[in-house]
């Protein structure tokens, strides 16, 4: 059953990234990354992290990916971009960094240490044991980030303003 | 029960596919989500690992990744517009006034 | 409780759940339709079956039946993802409310919300971070707004989604803070906890919900930033008639444009569930013990209902009473008031719970 959804959200997961980099319109490359991330979360909850998960909806699929969708919106950005690449590149290359790929998978699982196997349902990392984390252990982290946002809305206002001259 | 490779390979692939993306593309802006790909890559990775040594301190990562991925996110958009502005075009090949 | 059993039980809350609240987004229509015009000195609709109750029956079969047009320069794919993606959003957010008590059903206990069992100890138990879920579906519902406006490949469109779904983003922030005062009251994320934190009352007939206990400047910041999300009056500028055609929704037609509205007024469900489970208290109220047993049972229930209720009529009338904000008013509102108040509630209640512990 765990594998069994792995698979699946693996599978999106895996779908959405290829699709990211095959479409040519930059809106669909944006709902894929979209995808990515949904999935991404549903696989943190197999692993336990539920306020991670919810964190990523929140902010990555919900706040960060709706700026990505606005600046298209905003620029126009629909156009589909003229790929310039040489044809050799493209016929040698994409099946060869597949075989290079799967050579590589093979080889690391050969010589792969025990495992240590993770059980499914043991939600480990609730809001408040997070929480209490950020605010002893990493307080110093926590507060710089804090002011990094700041400094980064400053930019991002200062960046974006029409110099009226 | 699932092994922690098979976690460790989708964030590898997933990583993977964002330097692709990275290198491949002309859009700026896809350049710029390919950068947010690689970022979820490693995030996936770090989780993985906070839940097979059994502490939080990969979630706490996780936490200050994404904040650190917001800001960039903004900032980063901030620049393309201004750069749409000035050079009407959304293809980095373009920007390059100061090629030799 | 075994896993075949939860999945029945499940489905058979999904499935009460779902026909309920979609006949009340319907019937609410039917009823701002009445009240809007009932203030406005006229009757609402009255000519489709007694007091106009049919009234939502012939709009959904007109709906139906209308020419489906799809315009021809329309991003074909994300047109039609749009409004199915509105669509969800709206109507999952009722899985993680508490709308009643545990039942004892056919030797089943179960409490009345789709996400809830009951754990070895009986008591109800549902997700641990239900409110951060319901906020994260709320983020996600700009999407279908956002998305909506790029594909119609139109002027109006466009602005009318941007427009929308900057109003949307901005006023999230406040809606989120304004709920810090209420999880630092009751120290739990889960839905069912914050509930339980309410039970109880003072002199034996004052519930001791939030609203009461010092978040009433919480519920109101609440109010204004759920009215900001829903986009209602008086901050519906993206969707007025007057100002951008129809906004977001202009290009869509017959059942694309019937789900856009559904998901209107399911957000407004939405949001009227979750401002009754953290402020008044869900589905909790005073007994009222002179009532026969058999009412009894049904009491959470219909204390729950008549808080909804309260929260829709409230939206209705409120519509019918104000003007609409300027976009320039409506984002200074939304960043410049709204949000150091509901910095300052935060760091207030914060303070009160420190002094207390």
């Amino acid at each position: 059953m765990h594998q069994f959804l792995f698979l699946l959200f693996g599978a999106f997961c895996v779908g959405g990234a290829i699709n990211l980099l095959i479409q040519r319109k930059t809106i669909n490359s944006a709902l894929s990354l979209i995808v990515v991330m949904g999935s991404l979360a549903l696989i943190y909850l197999l692993l336990g992290a539920e306020f991670v998960a919810i964190v990523q909806v929140i902010i990555y699929a919900g706040a960060i990916m709706v700026l990505y969708i606005f600046v298209i919106m905003l620029l126009n950005a629909g156009q589909e971009e003229d790929a310039k690449g040489s044809n050799v590149a493209k016929i040698f290359g994409i099946p060869g960094l597949f075989a290079g790929g799967m050579i590589g998978i093979w080889v690391l699982l050969q010589h792969r240490p025990e495992e240590k196997l993770i059980p499914i349902g043991a939600l480990y990392g609730p809001a408040d044991k997070v929480g209490m984390m950020l605010f002893t252990k990493y307080l110093l982290a926590f507060e710089v980030t804090s002011i990094l946002v700041l400094i980064a809305i400053m930019g991002a206002v200062v960046l974006a303003r029409r110099s009226n001259s | 029960m699932i092994p922690i490779s098979w976690y460790l390979l989708l964030s590898a692939f997933l990583f993977a596919c964002g330097v692709t993306g990275f290198l491949i593309k002309r859009n700026i802006i896809t350049l710029f989500m390919s950068i947010e790909l690689m970022l979820n890559g490693v995030n996936l990775s770090f989780i993985a690992f906070a839940t097979r040594l059994g502490t939080l301190d990969g979630h706490i990562f996780v936490f200050f990744v994404m904040v650190v991925a917001a800001a960039e996110a903004a900032v980063g958009l901030a620049i393309i517009i201004s750069v749409y502005r000035t050079r009407e075009t959304l293809n980095v090949d373009r920007v390059n006034l100061l090629k030799l | 409780m075994s896993a075949l059993t939860f999945l029945i039980v499940a489905v058979i809350k999904i499935a009460v759940t779902l026909g309920v609240l979609l006949t009340v987004v319907a019937y609410t229509v039917w009823l701002e339709r009445k009240v809007v015009g009932r203030m406005q000195n006229r009757w609402g609709p009255s000519r489709v079956g007694p007091f106009g109750l049919l009234q939502p029956l012939a709009d959904g079969i007109k709906f139906l039946l209308k020419e489906d047009l799809t315009p021809p320069y329309v991003e074909k794919n994300i047109y039609l993802l749009a409004p199915g993606l509105s669509l969800i959003m709206a109507l999952t957010s009722i899985a993680l409310v508490p709308i009643g008590p545990v039942i004892h059903l056919f030797g089943i206990s179960t409490p009345v919300q789709i996400t809830g069992v009951v754990n070895a100890a009986g008591q109800p138990s549902d997700i641990n971070v239900g409110i951060l879920i319901v906020l994260g579906i709320t983020s996600l519902g700009v999407y279908g707004i956002a998305l909506a406006g790029w594909s119609s490949n139109s002027k109006y469109s466009l602005l009318g989604s941007l427009r929308a779904s900057a109003q949307m983003v901005s006023y999230e922030v406040s809606l989120g803070l304004s709920l810090v005062g209420v999880l630092l009251m009751s120290s739990t994320l889960s839905l069912s906890g914050i509930v339980h934190a309410q039970l109880g009352t003072w002199f034996g007939f004052i519930p001791q919900w939030f609203i009461f206990r010092g978040q009433f400047v919480a519920f109101f910041i609440y109010m204004m930033a759920a009215f900001a999300e829903t986009n209602r009056i008086p901050f519906d500028l993206p969707e007025a008639e007057t100002e951008l055609v129809a906004g977001y929704h202009t290009e869509y037609s017959a059942m694309k444009f019937a789900m856009f509205f559904m998901a209107e007024y399911a957000n407004m469900v939405t949001v009227a569930c979750i401002a009754s489970v953290m402020f008044l208290g869900g589905w909790s109220g005073p007994s009222l013990p002179f009532l026969p047993v058999a009412v009894q049972a049904f009491l959470p229930l219909l204390w729950f209902s008549s808080k909804i209720f309260f929260f829709l009529f409230l939206y209705i009338w409120i519509r019918g009473t104000l003007p609409r904000f300027r976009y320039d008013q409506l984002m200074a509102f939304g960043w410049k008031f709204l949000f150091p108040l509901a910095l300052a509630n935060v760091i207030v209640t914060a303070f009160f719970v420190a002094i207390r512990a």
